[in-house]
């Protein structure tokens, strides 16, 4: 075996010129490939960051039939303190829950004595909310990094439209679930950067303080986001949590709990979705180029050392022999192209971060792209690359192999 | 019992609509560690029944064997393996591989055909390329050897293997006078020490005064066979 990659690397440097050009392609193939990869990837990531650590929660768990309503925020959808209960064993005995909020979500009328608008708000425990969606502090631009009861945390542009700043008194009026209105003051503690995707406008305050509002005597439940220890294992957790809850029927023997990931209450999932379809298509990109460079190169091989076919097949070379011959020098031209594809990919997705590359993205500005480059995309790319190449040498060294010496050796 | 026995074979080759009878029911037959060559002018088959005889061919009709077997019925993966067993080549133009070197040359049919032990490969190669007279030019490339180095390399790389039989199609053709006489020189001092029957296919009549015996064809058909006495071998 040695001694036909070493033959093989010969026969590659004998055509220098076209080795380099071909693993030049190959090599600007893989960079395109690992860069957008890295790029789209990294962005992709930092989307779904920011969306489930600032807002949604990696899964969250609603009362049957929330979700299909959820535009109306309906208050008689909410899960009621006995299942809330029941849901709250559930979540603490699974083992790959980090933690979770429990929020009270209503809509109401916002003011400022002067002016009013409708507001989206979110009553939560401030605590387990921060520990649930982390980055949400990071989206307090102004005021401080708590909630206290009788304080409002109100995003910006309601902020900036009302002219509302922090310490300032506002009013929150809401209808309740038996239709009669209520109001509460509040100081405004905080003001919210918006965020890409449902919630990203949303304001809160103290779930008890929302209870009061709504004249709940004990809080009722919206939702519940749930933040997982390995948010890789998204999916095996909404399928074990859905299993845990399935039990819990109400006297219908309907479930009363549905589980739903981030996937499925963000639109930016589907984005999510065109981005991993381009970057598949890139790759069918790359495997043309790899695919058609060798295919094209190894049948110039071919056809350039046909006399030493015949030669090498007069000796007694078998034919599986020299097929063997000719798919290593394609796998080592793979080889070549992808290790230099990957170190120049590398590179740049390096010098990316260095230089800093800042975007904006729907309300969100000068958000900053920290691109990875992950092992295994190296890894896979790499071996898409080498397969491939190994894939179109098969033709043109099959052929090699087959050709009768005899007329081999009378080639000229 | 003769290393060849050919009886009654005919070649044909459809060329377009026309088929050319390249052999006519020839027969002979050839003894181990002779010094053979076949002569005669262009396209009287003398490069065809070369083919058939080193495995590269079948014949359109009649038998053919070669040490004891009837090459006719040998499939493709067959022949290459017979031809790396029992046969060594020696070509017009050398047909060295150009990314090997002299040594690798030679190496090439015991590393990638036969399978040898690299202690026997090395004694094997090494004795070849003394006998050769190549043994300082060991490590140079084809490129950077004269057209007679070349053609010895060719010879070591045919016997190397140790093969009944060396099949040499117009072995001195590319060379001068001088070179040619010491090509062919080697090859009878070869045959002499490893008892390997060489078989031309030539109009070089400085191979043709060195055979033992010749067979001579004209229009596909053997016209004439010349001995001249036994081998001296060993």
């Amino acid at each position: 075996m040695n001694n036909l990659f070493k033959i093989a690397v010969r026969n590659l440097l004998r055509y220098k010129r076209r080795t380099l050009l071909t693993a030049s392609l190959i090599t600007i193939g893989v960079v395109f490939v690992l860069v957008f990869t890295s790029v789209t990837g990294s962005f992709k990531a930092m989307m779904i960051g920011q969306i489930t650590d600032s807002m949604l929660g990696h899964l969250q768990v609603h009362r049957k039939g929330y979700v299909a309503s959820i535009d109306n925020l309906p208050l008689n959808l909410n899960i009621k303190p006995k299942a809330y209960q029941k849901l709250t064993e559930a979540l603490k005995a699974a083992p790959e829950i980090a933690a979770f909020s429990p929020r009270l979500k209503f809509g109401g009328m916002f003011s400022n004595f002067t002016e009013t608008t409708n507001i989206r708000l979110n009553g939560i425990y401030p605590d387990r909310e921060f520990q649930t969606v982390p980055l949400l502090t990071s989206r307090i631009s102004d005021g401080k990094k708590t909630l206290s009861r009788g304080e409002i945390m109100i995003p910006t542009l309601l902020a900036k439209g009302l002219k509302i700043k922090v310490g300032d008194t506002v009013v929150v009026v809401a209808t309740n679930v038996d239709g009669s209105v209520n109001g509460k003051q509040f100081v405004v503690s905080g003001i919210l950067e918006s965020a890409t995707g449902p919630g990203g406008r949303d304001g809160y305050l103290h779930i008890e303080d929302a209870a009061e509002v709504l004249r709940m005597p004990e809080a009722e439940i919206s939702e519940v986001a749930v933040r997982l220890k390995d948010f890789s294992r998204l999916p095996a957790a909404v399928r074990h949590l859905e299993g845990q809850l399935a039990g819990e029927v109400n006297k219908e023997g309907h479930p009363i709990f549905e589980v739903h990931s981030w996937e499925q209450l963000s639109p930016f999932f589907n984005i999510a979705r065109m981005i991993d379809v381009m970057t598949f298509f890139i790759k069918i990109m790359l495997i043309a180029i790899v695919l058609i460079s060798i295919m094209n190169v190894m049948i110039m091989a071919v056809y350039e050392r046909i006399r030493e076919i015949g030669t090498i097949a007069a000796i007694g070379t078998l034919p599986g022999r020299i097929l063997s011959m000719f798919v290593i020098e394609g796998f080592c031209l793979g080889v070549l192209g992808a290790i230099i594809g990957d170190i120049v990919g590398s590179a740049i997705v390096l010098i990316i971060n260095v230089i800093g590359i800042r975007f904006d993205f729907a309300q969100q500005k000068g958000l900053l792209l920290t691109t990875t480059l992950a092992p295994s995309d190296l890894l896979v790319i790499s071996a898409i690359v080498i397969v491939v190449a190994v894939l179109a040498s098969l033709q043109p060294a099959f052929k090699a192999s087959r050709m009768e010496p005899i007329a081999a050796l009378r080639h000229v | 019992m003769a290393l060849i026995i050919a009886d009654n074979i005919r070649k044909d080759y459809q060329v377009g609509d026309v088929v050319v009878h390249a052999l006519q029911g020839v027969g002979f037959e050839i003894e181990p560690a002779s010094f053979v060559s076949f002569v005669g002018p262009s396209g009287s088959g003398k490069t065809t029944l070369l083919n058939l005889i080193g495995c590269l061919d079948k014949p359109t009709a009649g038998t053919l064997t070669v040490a004891d077997t009837d090459i006719a019925r040998l499939d493709r993966k067959e022949s290459a393996a017979f031809r790396g067993s029992h046969l060594g080549f020696i070509f017009q133009d050398f047909n060295l591989l150009p990314v090997l070197t002299v040594y690798e040359n030679i190496e090439y049919p015991l590393l990638m055909v036969q399978n040898v032990p690299p202690a026997e490969r090395k004694e094997r190669i090494e004795r070849l390329l003394d006998a050769v007279g190549m043994a300082d030019q060991r490590d140079k490339y084809p490129d950077q050897i004269s057209g007679g180095q070349k053609q010895r390399v060719a010879i070591a790389r045919a016997l190397v293997t140790h093969p009944a039989l060396v099949l040499a199609d117009e072995p001195t053709a590319n060379l001068d006078s001088q070179t040619a006489y010491a090509v062919i020189n080697l090859m009878k001092r070869m045959r002499d020490e490893l008892a390997t029957t060489f078989i031309f296919s030539t109009h070089d009549q400085k191979i043709v005064g060195e055979a033992e015996g010749i067979f001579r064809l004209e229009d596909g058909s053997i016209v004439a066979k010349e001995m001249k006495g036994g081998a001296s071998h060993e």
